[in-house]
């Protein structure tokens, strides 16, 4: 079969005693994040992308990809143990999982999210490895109205998904999509919006707007009400599930780890949707639903397996089309150009050992995640309670050092606060940084095509319509806005984002 | 005026949508426009600072006729100590070294907590400074002097 030759070059290129250590220290990173408060993949992946320009295309991506996934099994803990989520992806393991904790049964609502993770993991780096490959030849058949659709397509399924006023978040796509204009256009060689500067020429990096606004702008407003962790549990103990146990998470890791694969895949999807639909699922159709935000075990197992299948099938666009469905996508995307590889379906033909070894680091990486995990509970722990105070000055000197470190320049520096500013103010404002930095990753991309494909049609702007595949595109963005309108999607959609708060 | 606007988080969004949207438009008229054939450098962005300007106007509008809750309170002393620590570091950076900037940046910002504690921070800079110098410079080999020209290095 060809899936098991394609998996045996992937894990061949992966086991590699180099690769395994990026791996290992990749997902060790992944889950200090998680469990630390106020730090996210988004930001350390920014932090770390200036380290990964000397190490081989194939280490870093791993490394990077690790903390990624990785960030969901730490955030799980502290979901689990402080009744805080380390990461958006584990708002509602706390529910249930720190009702949990308190009823005694820490070790087993941490084991749960361990074993519904690997079991999701596992799953979902077989579906990464059956789906990739017919969706990258898929999209070797696209010309530039395709691409220009599913860019537009990409772009809007990623606010139906947001927070808040769906007209603001399209504003932030359009910002960001202007963002990414600025520097000299590739075409004419005009100098765009640089009002002068020399040091804007190359365009704005985006390490500097991901720093600024994810984690610059979020270490002020968690500045705003500083709160101090305490820990339920000091010791951990009783990780064993019992049988009964085994037979009430079957059913809800399976649940949540298809739900979470299917949406993982979605643009604008990943593992924070994943989590949220799953745990409203699984409290709809459980035997047990009297239970929920009581302490129900099915409550941690869905919620925990979609993440970790969610944040792994999210790889799938980003890998086969080279388009991003989330912040972290976007970097990935940006780690791949920094090492010179162009994102897109030729990746998985022009370099299968790439490709089929971050498929196969993941499994490896999930593997790694529950020895972590389950044995070395106790490190976490203690990791939990990490007083914000020391921490946030830590995290400021790695984001100045990195910045100024990508071309050894002060105005990136002065670039990044004005950016960690603006991130604040649109916290303030109730606007998800998000979708604007998804906007920014592609907005060069999304100018090249639409001249590409206005080129070829002469200039006839109905080519994006009469073009059956683009049509199909541009026809569920636009049914995906109209469902966000709908009173009934829309009562339904802050419903969802209500449990949050 | 302010009686007027009842959502300031809309009215202020669709500010800065129609403030940004019409400077694209406006700048961009010093490039060339092209034709929908041949797009100049300035028809895409026009095309979307267009846009931007019209969404920033319709929250304006929008921010008049509906109601909605009032912005939280900006915490600025401790935006401006951390964004200052920031610029202060670039300005540090090259002449006065890396040690020193470190030390800056972290004490500063450090300050803007409510938990700041001189002790603390001062371990927490000199750590910090350690461990900067040992993993970038040593490490890395990143080409950042550790005291700058400006203390005669």
């Amino acid at each position: 079969m060809e899936l098991f030759a394609n998996l045996s070059l992937g894990f061949d290129a992966a086991l590699t005693l180099t690769n395994l250590l990026y791996c290992l220290g990749g997902v060790f990173l992944g889950t200090l994040i998680g469990v630390l408060p106020g730090l996210g993949p988004v930001a350390t992946i920014a932090m770390l992308l200036p380290a990964t320009f000397g190490l081989p295309p194939l280490s870093a991506l791993i490394m990077l990809s690790g903390i990624y996934y990785g960030a969901q099994y730490g955030g799980s803990t502290t979901a689990i143990l402080v009744n805080l989520p380390g990461e958006s992806s584990s708002v509602v393991t706390a529910i249930d999982g720190y009702q949990m904790a308190r009823q005694g049964r820490a070790g087993a609502a941490l084991a749960t999210a361990a074993i519904g993770s690997f079991f999701a993991g596992t799953v979902a780096t077989f579906l990464l490895a059956l789906f990739a490959p017919p969706l990258a030849d898929l999209a070797l058949k696209f010309g530039p109205a395709e691409y220009f659709s599913l860019m537009v397509l990409g772009l809007v399924a990623s606010v139906v998904l947001a927070h808040g006023s769906l007209l603001n978040a399209i504003g932030m796509i359009i910002l960001g999509l202007l963002l990414g204009l600025v520097g000299t256009d590739v075409n004419s060689g005009a100098a765009r919006y640089t009002f002068d500067m020399p040091q804007l020429a190359d365009g704005i990096g985006f390490v500097v707007v991901a720093m600024g606004m994810f984690g610059i702008g979020e270490i002020v407003r968690n500045l705003e009400h500083e709160e101090s962790r305490t820990l339920l549990v000091k010791q951990v103990s009783g990780l064993m599930l019992t049988k009964e146990d085994f037979k009430r998470i079957i059913a809800p890791v399976l649940r949540g780890t298809f739900l979470g694969s299917a949406l993982g895949i979605l643009p604008g999807g990943g593992a924070m949707l994943a989590s949220f639909a799953a745990y409203s699922i699984e409290k709809k159709v459980s035997k047990n639903s009297a239970q929920f935000g009581k302490g129900a075990i099915e409550g941690v197992a869905a919620p925990e397996s979609a993440n970790n299948a969610g944040a792994q099938t999210s790889f799938i666009p980003m890998l086969t089309l080279g388009i991003p469905s989330n912040p972290v996508m976007a970097l990935m995307i940006g780690a791949m150009i920094i090492q010179g590889i162009q994102p897109g379906p030729a990746v998985m033909t022009e370099q299968p050992q790439l490709f089929w070894g971050i498929i196969a680091s993941m499994w490896i990486g999930n593997f790694f995640l529950i020895v972590l995990n389950l044995p070395m509970i106790g490190l976490w722990v203690r990791m939990i309670t990490a007083p914000y105070h020391l921490l946030y000055p830590a995290i400021l000197v790695f984001c100045a050092i990195g910045v100024f470190s990508l071309n050894n320049a002060e105005f990136d520096v002065y670039l990044m606060a004005l950016f960690g500013l603006l991130g604040y103010i649109f916290i303030k404002l109730e606007c998800e940084p998000a979708p604007m930095l998804l906007g920014f990753i592609i907005g060069p991309m999304m100018e090249e095509y639409l001249r590409r494909a206005m080129l070829l049609s002469r200039g006839d702007p109905t080519v994006f319509l009469t073009r059956p595949i683009s049509a199909v595109m541009l026809v569920l963005a636009l049914l995906a806005m109209i469902a966000v309108l709908l009173p009934a999607i829309r009562s339904r959609r802050e419903d969802a984002f209500h449990e949050e708060d | 005026m302010t009686a007027l606007i009842r959502n300031p988080k809309d009215f202020w969004t669709g500010a800065i949508f129609l403030l940004v949207g019409s400077g694209a438009v406006i700048i961009g008229q010093d490039y060339a426009m092209g034709s929908a054939v041949k797009m100049g450098p300035a028809y895409f962005p026009t095309v979307l600072g267009g846009l931007l300007a019209l969404i920033g106007l319709i929250a304006i509008i929008r921010s008049l006729l509906t109601s909605g809750t009032a912005i939280g309170a900006f915490v600025w002393r401790e935006v401006v100590l951390v964004l200052a620590a920031i610029l202060l570091f670039g300005v540090l950076v090259r002449g006065a070294g890396l040690v020193t900037a470190v030390v800056v940046l972290v004490l500063m910002s450090a300050y803007a907590s409510i938990k700041f504690r001189w002790t603390h921070a001062l371990l927490l800079a000199a750590g910090l400074a350690v461990f900067t110098v040992l993993v970038f410079v040593k490490a890395l080999g990143l080409p950042i002097s550790l005291f700058g020209p400006w203390f005669g290095f």
